[in-house]
């Protein structure tokens, strides 16, 4: 097998001595030995694969990251200087994959929502993690994908979010994931399991962040569950240290007149790749992707979106925005499949990206697959710079060249940012909008 | 205030100014008239600083200092404004967000203290009655969607905002009814005082008529053709541009002190 590189085997170790010390019993044994076999077989992707084929991993898999241990890491310094601002909800914070309670602060939940740690919930009673078994590993499939097949042979400890029917969750749920490497380059792998139940509404927010100059991998897998007639919004942020990489997945399926969205906003990272797959699995779902990619220097930000109308008379709109300054680089590729069945479709797809500079670049590929006749699909994407007009009415308006970019800057993204409904995500956002962005002094 | 000597400008890869020569004075308002295409918007824009245009030879002082070595910016807070002849749409930028930053910046340069939210406001509400605006177009995002007059109005109603010294209407009249003519050319006509100069450009003696200016230059191909009193604007009305062509290019200095004199006599 040609494509396993050194990773792989050292991986290999790594998973001998995770069954040693720390055997899992049951059914969470049997999903990582499966996982483990998958990710073994497969070997990291490259970029002979299609799916694969513009991000060239090679950073990744030649570097010796090593698996986090239960005792990680950072401190309460490192992760208050990575906290985003939060609204007020509750907050799991997670260093390095694992739960780090004494930063936590989960209080102030309506009853009918539980939100623990992984290792909590498998721990806490007998069987505790039989009620998750139909998710858990089952959203997120491993058989054909590397980065999840690794996460979940390691899967220990992660985050679980459980909500009863009709319960609605009023302040959004924050989970910040920080990661960092203190000598060796640390293998972090966050995990999030969102069970919403039949016409449960809540908001979840993931936080990925990191710090220093060690690079570590951030391989993160989450997946939601949207039963019948819920709504789920979920925010992913990724603010990687500059020398880390990150590969995320987002598995959802969406149940009958379910709704679900997504806002992806990644920002931070030597490689950020990010994946949000969606299987509407029920007639009358909902969907929506959206997402802000903002690049700089050599990050190299891949965005893989994948809508699966199974179901009729589902609607998704998906929007992606790129912002590419320095020699960075995008992609971005977005799958619809419409199947057979699946008649009176409505699916909506754009991307658009910004380059603010000659040497950024974006690679954009739509991809329809249509088995069904009764649908109206739409799909387009635009590259653009910034209009030299507006630049110039602008100026002529007294402000400086600095001040004239970021506001067209933030105006390209602001139809995205008016979508996010969680104020200090906006806030967030509207300081990262500006800060990237480089100040000529006088403005 | 401005005086432009023997400006030569490209739009593009092509020679557009030929060699222009005006001179305004504080409180002055001159007109310029002019077929299409002869080169009103080209010269505005090289005042202004538009990318794209680039000055061959020449000169433009303003306020005693050069011009053209000015960024955009810089001229407009020195106190230049060009309302333009076709105002940018700039979708996700708010109207009065851009009026704010503009308003302060000028300040800033003034050594003026930035205003606050209140009194921004109290401002904005004055000169938004002077132009009869409509309070919606002020929180929607800078011309998105503006009606052709709602556009220019607006123009108007930010030169109303940021009082600059020297005021370049470009083709203002063009898009409005004759109603709305009238509220902005009063708008225009109250913010004339003895410091403030205004240069004109316009195709029509409809819009002369309610800004009556003290001088009015023909432009064709160019250059200056032609220089006169108001009276000059409806002969033009009269007798179209054709007649123009036989006459010699005259410098706009020495005729537009001649006619000064007339003009105020
Ligand atoms: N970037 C450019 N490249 C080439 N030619 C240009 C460019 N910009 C303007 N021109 C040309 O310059 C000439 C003068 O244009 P300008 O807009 O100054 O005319 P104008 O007098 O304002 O006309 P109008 O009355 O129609 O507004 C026109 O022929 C126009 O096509
Ligand atoms: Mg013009």
């Amino acid at each position: 097998m040609p494509q396993i590189a050194i990773g792989a085997d050292s991986y290999a170790a790594q998973f001998a001595t995770l069954k040693g010390t720390a055997p899992a019993a049951g059914p969470l044994g049997s999903l990582r030995d499966d996982a483990f076999r998958c990710f073994d077989r497969l070997g990291f992707p490259t970029t002979r694969l299609e799916e694969w084929r513009f991000t060239n991993i090679a950073p990744i898999v030649d570097t010796p990251f090593q698996a986090a241990g239960a005792a990680a890491g950072s401190g309460r310094e490192v992760v208050d200087a990575l906290r985003p601002p939060r609204s007020g909800g509750p907050e799991l914070v997670f260093v390095n994959g694992r739960f780090a309670p004494e930063l936590s602060d989960a209080s102030g939940l309506p009853p009918g929502v539980r939100v623990r740690s992984l290792a909590a919930t498998a721990d806490a009673e007998a069987g505790g993690l039989d009620a998750l078994a139909p998710y858990l590993g089952r959203l997120a499939r491993f058989e054909r994908h590397a980065f999840t097949a690794l996460n979940t042979a390691f899967l220990a400890d992660g985050a679980v979010i459980e909500v009863d029917g009709g319960v609605l969750v009023d302040r959004p749920i924050h989970l910040l994931f920080a990661s960092s490497s203190d000598a060796a380059p640390v293998l972090s792998q966050p995990r999030v399991l969102v069970v919403a139940g039949a016409s449960s509404e809540l908001r979840v927010v993931e936080s990925h962040a990191g710090a220093g100059d060690v690079p570590y991998l951030s391989n993160a897998v989450t997946e939601v569950s949207v039963a019948e007639n819920a709504v789920v919004d979920h925010y992913t942020v990724v603010r990687e240290a500059p020398a880390a990489f990150h590969v995320g997945s987002l598995a959802v399926r969406i149940g009958r007149a379910g709704n679900f969205s997504s806002h992806a906003i990644t920002a931070g990272g030597a490689i950020v790749r990010h994946e949000a797959g969606v299987v509407l699995g029920g007639e009358g779902g909902e969907c929506t992707l959206n997402g802000l990619y903002l690049a700089n220097g050599r990050q190299l930000v891949d965005n893989q979106t994948t809508i699966d109308h199974a179901m009729p008379h589902c609607d998704s709109h998906e929007l992606y925005k790129g912002i590419l300054d320095g020699r960075s680089r995008a992609v971005f590729n977005g799958k619809i499949i419409v199947r057979l069945d699946a008649q009176k479709t409505d699916a909506k797809q754009s991307n658009k990206a910004l380059l603010l500079s000659e040497d950024a670049q974006i690679t954009t590929k739509p991809q329809l697959e249509i088995f069904a006749d009764d649908v109206k699909c739409t799909h387009g994407a635009t590259v653009g710079q910034l209009d030299a007009d507006a630049m110039f009415y602008l100026r002529s308006r007294a402000l400086s060249e600095a001040q004239a970019r970021q506001l067209l800057i933030h105006a390209f993204a602001a139809d995205l940012l008016g979508h996010i409904k969680v104020e200090a995500i906006r806030r967030q956002l509207d300081a990262l909008l500006l800060e990237r962005l480089p100040m000529n002094g006088n403005g | 205030m401005l005086e432009i000597r023997n400006l030569q400008a490209k739009a593009g890869d092509r020679q557009i100014l030929n060699g222009i020569d005006l001179t305004v004075s504080p409180g002055e308002v001159h007109a310029i008239m002019g077929p299409n295409g002869s080169g009103k918007s080209t010269l505005a824009g090289a005042l202004a600083g538009r990318d794209g245009i680039e000055v061959t030879g020449g000169s433009a002082t303003f306020k005693g200092q050069d011009l053209l070595e000015l960024e955009p910016e810089e001229r407009a807070r020195e106190g230049l404004f060009l309302a333009f002849q076709y105002p940018v749409e700039i979708p996700g930028v708010n109207n009065a967000y851009l009026l704010k930053a503009a308003l302060n910046e000028v300040r800033k340069h003034r050594g003026q203290p930035e205003l606050d939210a209140m009194d921004f406001m109290t401002l904005v509400r004055k000169r938004m009655s002077l132009l009869e605006m409509d309070d919606a177009l002020l929180n929607r995002p800078v011309n998105d969607g503006f009606s052709g007059g709602e556009k220019k109005r607006n123009e108007i109603f930010q030169l109303a905002v940021l009082e600059p010294t020297l005021a370049i209407l470009d083709e203002t009249d063009s898009g409005l009814d004759i109603d709305a003519l009238k509220t902005v050319a009063g708008g225009v006509n109250a913010m004339r005082s003895p410091e403030r100069s205004m240069v004109v450009v316009t195709h029509y003696q409809r819009l002369l008529h309610y800004i009556v200016p003290d001088f009015v230059h023909v432009l064709a191909r160019g250059r200056i053709v032609k220089s006169g009193g108001k009276e000059l604007a409806l002969e033009l009305e009269e007798k179209g541009y054709g007649w123009l062509d036989a006459e010699p290019a005259r410098p706009a200095v020495a005729s537009g002190v001649s006619l000064h004199e007339t003009s105020t006599a």
